[in-house]
């Protein structure tokens, strides 16, 4: 993975862009001392690795567009930052770049019931909104697994997702309007607390576009009533390719569950022996969840039993208490502690029609003996949202690029057979150099010509997304 | 023109020396417009149906009947339910899936599924310059790049031709019932959506409260139940065929289809509708439809009603139908920093203005 280098005459002015941001900031919201700025070094892709220039942690609106300003300016490239949790690089530095981090915005502005909506600064957290919502009933539908440390920025930057979206949809679904400053300093409000916009969806297009066409500083989020309960069940299989024919039966028969989660049998048995959930020794498992009343889940979990039962599995197990109810979800989401007890690993994202399951689990089992890596599959099976997790050995000399081959053709495959290289977890610098294996020059001519109207001079974000050649260009231009 | 092709739309576009007038089947555009017809029928086809992964491939240039007979035999359906609004228009014609996703074009079940631009999954289209660009694709989940799917949708053929949509679909539900009360109005819809009985469609006409709800029929009953319980007023229920057809006027705004009037259509938070149109009515007659949990507004006036001076900062209004004479814009004004953002977009895949009259 390569960084464009930084450049020299940005490093060459570096002591007077920190004078200069401090000139527009209160004193403690700009940090350039090297020991304190490595903490902005990484994001969750710890792999990569680059201290910025310096980091910039503003409180307000105006603050975060006298900074963008600034930079705008003085042509100084600003990466911008939630809480750094991406799996992507999303929020990577480059050596000349300022750091721009919302996370001491994280204030409640606005609650409206009636109108189901709540307001909030984006460094808020993803689960701290719900948290501002829930005596009244109330929750946030996206559910990302690193909720309690994600912030609303990032997940707008990269529409996130969750376990629960195959019901309430993932972060452009749910996100009525935002408050966004774009490189040059502008303040946009996009959306509102209403339903849709009458012109050009400008705010559908910035959601997801990974923090490259302006800096969200606060967001109206659409709120839901919280079901009155949820229950899960664990069904085993003796193949993937039972398990992903009744996947499709319950979603084809009407049954709207809120997660259908799938594993196989790698996982399931780090799972098992990481957390000891008494999971059933077999090939496939779901755990399959469903939401409402007492009696609406006792309708539909009858109906799913129906399905199960046909498609014959080695286990059906329900749940009679919250406490077994727990024990059910207990090996899933462990999974990802469970994997990295065995090893370092690479979690991909990638997503597939669900009818293509059973071929591409076939075929990622015969990748991963030809590279020698082991692969567990860990995965939203109703919007097949895959989660491969590539066992490596970080110390070993080689195996991260092993490893990231094998991960490069995993995700080729998911393209191939009509899903896409990310679901989730956003392109960021991990797949920018794949764009190319899903879309052709003319597509990534078009999304460009996006960023080219937001942010000209390419300062925001620029070497994320899109590879390196392609827009080399416009980054230099 | 009638390309049989993108191949052939995209030589058509390059060949293009003035304002082309994108048209699907005509039953929705806003206004009349001018410039070469451009018709998108020759791009007509389901090319994927994966009833088990929700998910239908389709040309712009189907007919949006043959979408939903295809998605009826496998009782699936498309969720946002679009309004057919032939009648509203007094137009006649066939209406087109491109046409639906150039619109955004969302019925009732909006407040609870979401509207056009949320099932849509991927495009294809052409733009300005007679690239041929694809974006998004047939998975649930996608992250892969910027959301072109929903710059598109709903941009009124401003950015370009759509010639290939790809949409989440869903299963029709077992059983749906309509509560109907008599003494309630918009008021009680707010109230409605406040409580976890997910309901699919929050409407009020002539006075009367609509709210309707779906799923297997035990649940149906229980929610019906527990929401009379918990609303005031009184209120009847009407299932089946009965209650599809109360949203299917919903859904068309059939109230004001063959009356004479400007029709508006207000999108706005919802607390604010009722104000709105009681501020408008100490003006001038103004007959109101109130869905989405007044969400969405649709108004019969007549020419000199201040409708947008009067929604303001609580949401925007699209002058639907307009009557002669009136010389408002038809979509509503931008603030100057979106306008700026979407002029520039405009210029980047239409560099030439071909697509000027798209955006009314």
């Amino acid at each position: 993975m390569d960084m464009p280098q930084p450049s020299r005459a940005v490093l060459s002015r570096r002591d007077q862009i920190v004078t200069g941001l401090r000139a527009l900031l209160p004193a403690d919201a700009v940090i350039n001392d090297p020991t304190e700025t490595r903490a902005y070094e990484c994001d969750a892709l710890s792999a990569y690795r680059c201290p910025p220039l310096a980091v910039v942690l503003p409180r307000t609106t105006d603050e975060v567009a006298a900074t963008l300003r600034f930079c705008h300016e003085n042509r100084v490239p600003v990466v911008p930052r939630g809480a750094g949790t991406s799996l992507s690089g999303g929020s990577m530095p480059t050596a000349d770049a300022v750091v721009l981090g919302v996370a001491r915005m994280n204030a409640v502005l606005e609650t409206d019931y009636d109108n189901r909506f709540i307001r909030v600064q984006s460094g808020r957290t993803n689960l701290s909104v719900t948290g501002a919502v829930e005596a009244e009933g109330f929750f946030y539908a996206p559910d990302p697994s690193s909720q309690l440390a994600c912030a609303i920025a990032g997940n707008v930057a990269m529409n996130s997702g969750g376990a629960h979206c195959l019901k309430y949809g993932v972060t452009t679904n749910n996100l009525l309007g935002v408050t966004m400053v774009t490189m040059d300093g502008t303040v946009v409000e996009l959306g509102g607390p209403w339903a849709e916009t009458a012109g050009l969806d400008l705010l559908g297009v910035v959601c997801g576009s990974e923090g490259q066409l302006g800096v969200v500083t606060e967001a109206t989020l659409r709120i839901l009533p919280k079901p009155e309960g949820a229950r899960p069940v664990l069904v085993g299989f003796a193949s993937n390719e039972i398990a992903g024919a009744c996947v499709s039966d319950i979603i084809k028969a009407g049954i709207l569950p809120v997660a259908i989660e799938f594993m196989d049998r790698p996982c399931i048995r780090a799972c098992e022996a990481f957390a000891r959930a008494g999971y059933p020794d077999c090939e496939a498992l779901l755990i399959i969840e469903v939401e409402g009343s007492e009696a609406e889940i006792t309708e539909q979990l009858a109906r799913i039993k129906a399905i199960a039962l046909s498609h014959d599995p080695v286990e059906f197990r329900e749940a009679a208490d919250e406490e077994q109810a727990k024990r059910i979800w207990l090996g899933r989401k462990s999974a990802f502690g469970a994997m990295g007890q065995i090893n370092d690993y690479m979690c991909l994202d990638g997503t597939i029609p669900v009818s293509a399951l059973p071929q591409v689990l076939r075929r990622i089992g015969e990748l991963s003996r030809a590279y020698g890596l082991e692969v567990g599959n860990v995965f939203h099976a109703g919007d097949g949202n895959m989660h491969p997790l590539i066992l490596y050995n970080a110390n070993t000399p080689g195996q991260l690029e092993t490893c990231e081959a094998l991960g490069a053709e995993i995700l080729k495959l998911c393209v191939e057979v009509g899903g896409c290289l990310t679901g989730e977890h956003g392109v960021g610098i991990e797949k920018r150099d794949l764009m190319g294996v899903q879309y052709d020059p003319a597509d990534l001519e078009a999304q460009m010509r996006v960023k080219d109207v937001f942010d000209p001079r390419w300062l925001l974000n620029p070497a994320k997304v899109f590879p390196l050649d392609a827009s080399a260009t416009r980054r230099t231009g | 023109m009638r390309p049989r092709s993108e191949v052939e739309l995209s030589e058509a576009i390059r060949a293009a020396v003035g304002p082309l007038a994108i048209m699907g089947g005509g039953t929705r555009r806003l206004g009349t417009d001018a410039g070469l017809v451009l018709e998108t029928g020759g791009l007509a086809g389901v090319r994927l149906y994966e009833p088990g992964a929700l998910t239908l491939v389709a040309g712009a240039g189907t007919p949006l009947a043959e979408v939903e007979r295809l998605l009826a035999g496998e009782r699936q359906r498309l969720a946002f339910e679009p309004p057919d609004l032939r009648g509203l228009m007094g137009r006649e014609g066939v209406s087109t899936i491109g046409g639906v996703a150039a619109e955004g074009a969302s019925g009732p079940r909006r407040v609870q599924a979401g509207g056009c631009r949320d099932a849509m999954l991927g495009v294809r289209f052409v733009d300005g310059r007679g690239e041929v660009v694809k974006n998004g694709g047939r998975v649930m989940k996608n992250v892969t790049g910027y959301d072109l799917v929903k710059l598109v949708a709903g941009s009124r053929g401003a950015l370009g031709v759509i010639t290939e949509i790809s949409l989440k679909v869903q299963a029709v539900p077992e059983t749906e019932v309509t509560l109907i009360s008599e003494t309630s109005g918009p008021e009680v819809l707010q109230a409605a959506l406040r409580t976890p009985f997910d309901i699919s469609g929050a409407a009020s006409t002539k006075g009367h409260a609509l709210l309707r709800i779906e799923g297997l029929a035990g649940s149906v009953a229980y929610r019906a139940g527990a929401l009379k319980a918990t609303l005031k007023g009184d209120w009847r229920e009407v299932d089946g065929a009965e209650s599809a057809a109360i949203w299917r006027d919903v859904r068309d705004v059939a109230e004001f289809a063959g009356r004479s009037g400007a029709v508006w259509r207000l999108v706005v938070k919802p607390t604010a509708a009722e104000g709105i149109v009681a501020r408008l009515r100490a003006e001038a007659p103004v007959e109101a439809l109130y869905d989405w949990g007044g969400g969405l507004v649709w108004l019969l006036t007549d020419a000199e009603a201040q409708v947008r001076e009067t929604v303001g900062s609580d949401g925007h209004a699209t002058l639907v139908r307009a009557l002669p004479g009136m010389k408002q814009p038809l979509l509503p004004p931008e603030a100057p920093a979106v306008a700026a953002l979407t002029a520039r977009l405009r210029a980047e895949f239409d560099p030439r203005g071909l697509f000027a009259q798209g955006a009314a």
